[in-house]
């Protein structure tokens, strides 16, 4: 049997690569997508983790509807992507300042 | 070390390794491969915690689906990457900062976890009790719980990704001029009183006035 240590330790791993990635890629949003789904990535680990530690079903079906909002999200970011490159000809997020925000 | 450790630790550092390769890789393609590469070994972490059912719903949802939507998307835009890498230099102290503080707090906060199963003895009831796994298989466990008692969750995933699929239609379509394609709408609104209009004629061959 694994200690939830260590599962909470490479979960948190995961999620701080995945706010490393939003910091460094500021250019490039499909990479950013990219590490918000390692993001969420992480927290299904956590929840699978105290499921199983806790000996609870309930963290399992959580889990499953993250992984349900992380593709939709995924859908519609990309959908929104490939619109914005259609009109503009660009994803560099540093010139997105259409809606003046 | 038991064979469930050892995989344990593979599964983990190829998805520690392949995670920093996502976010660095010099091209976003194969990014997205190294996010498969993720994918496949968090299901393997999945499956030592016992989570079947997830890990195989990990790998036909996020490696069939999401992955595979990010290399299309990816592989269909013209993009030079060499533009998109400006600022990697520049930011990666401040990111490199956040990030280690940021893990140092979290890697804090969870060590130093108290045993919430001897902390919650009696407080912290199990909602839904795991059962033996060689009478009940996962899939079946979750099955039987999820459209009982959580069908409102089911539900939700239902109309979240019925609203992210219009979403995603509505976003994306696109009505070129000059298609010739049947306008419905155009054809059931039209009526007789706003088309058709009788004209009387003094006297055939003398043309139409106006």
């Amino acid at each position: 049997m694994i200690d939830i240590n260590a599962y909470l330790i490479v979960a948190a791993i995961l999620f701080t690569i995945g706010v490393f990635g939003i910091f460094i890629n500021r250019k490039n949003i499909i990479t950013i997508l990219m590490a918000v789904e390692l993001m969420l990535l992480a927290v299904n680990i956590n929840l699978v983790a105290f499921s199983s530690y806790l000996n609870d079903l309930t963290g399992q079906i959580f889990t499953m509807l993250i992984l349900t909002v992380a593709a939709a999200e995924a859908a519609i970011g990309l959908a929104i992507l490939v619109v914005y490159f259609r009109n503009r000809g660009s994803i560099a997020v540093d010139e997105m300042n259409s809606m003046k925000g | 070390m038991t064979i469930q450790e050892i995989a344990f630790y593979i599964f983990s550092g190829i998805a520690i390794l392949a995670a920093l390769m996502v976010v660095s890789a010099r091209n976003p393609v194969h990014s997205v491969l190294f996010l498969v590469l993720v994918f496949f070994n968090a299901a393997g972490l999945f499956l030592i915690a016992g989570a079947e059912f997830l890990a195989m719903i990990l790998l036909i949802v996020y490696v069939g689906a999401v992955a595979v939507l990010f290399l299309f998307v990816v592989m269909m835009m013209d993009i030079n990457f060499a533009e998109i890498r400006q600022g990697f230099v520049r930011y990666f102290p401040v990111a490199g900062l956040v990030g280690l503080v940021l893990l140092g707090e979290i890697i804090f906060a969870v060590t130093g976890l108290p045993d919430i199963r001897v902390m919650g003895q009696g407080m912290l009831p199990v909602a839904n009790p795991i059962p033996d796994p060689h009478l009940v298989s996962n899939a079946h466990a979750i099955g039987r719980i999820l459209y009982t008692d959580y069908i409102y969750v089911f539900q939700l995933a239902g109309v979240i990704l019925l609203v992210a699929m219009i979403g995603a239609i509505v976003l994306t379509l696109r009505e070129r001029k000059g298609s010739k394609h049947q306008s419905i709408s155009n054809q059931v609104k039209r009526n007789a009183q706003n088309t058709l209009e009788l004209i009387k004629n003094k006297q055939i061959g003398s043309g139409i006035e106006k």
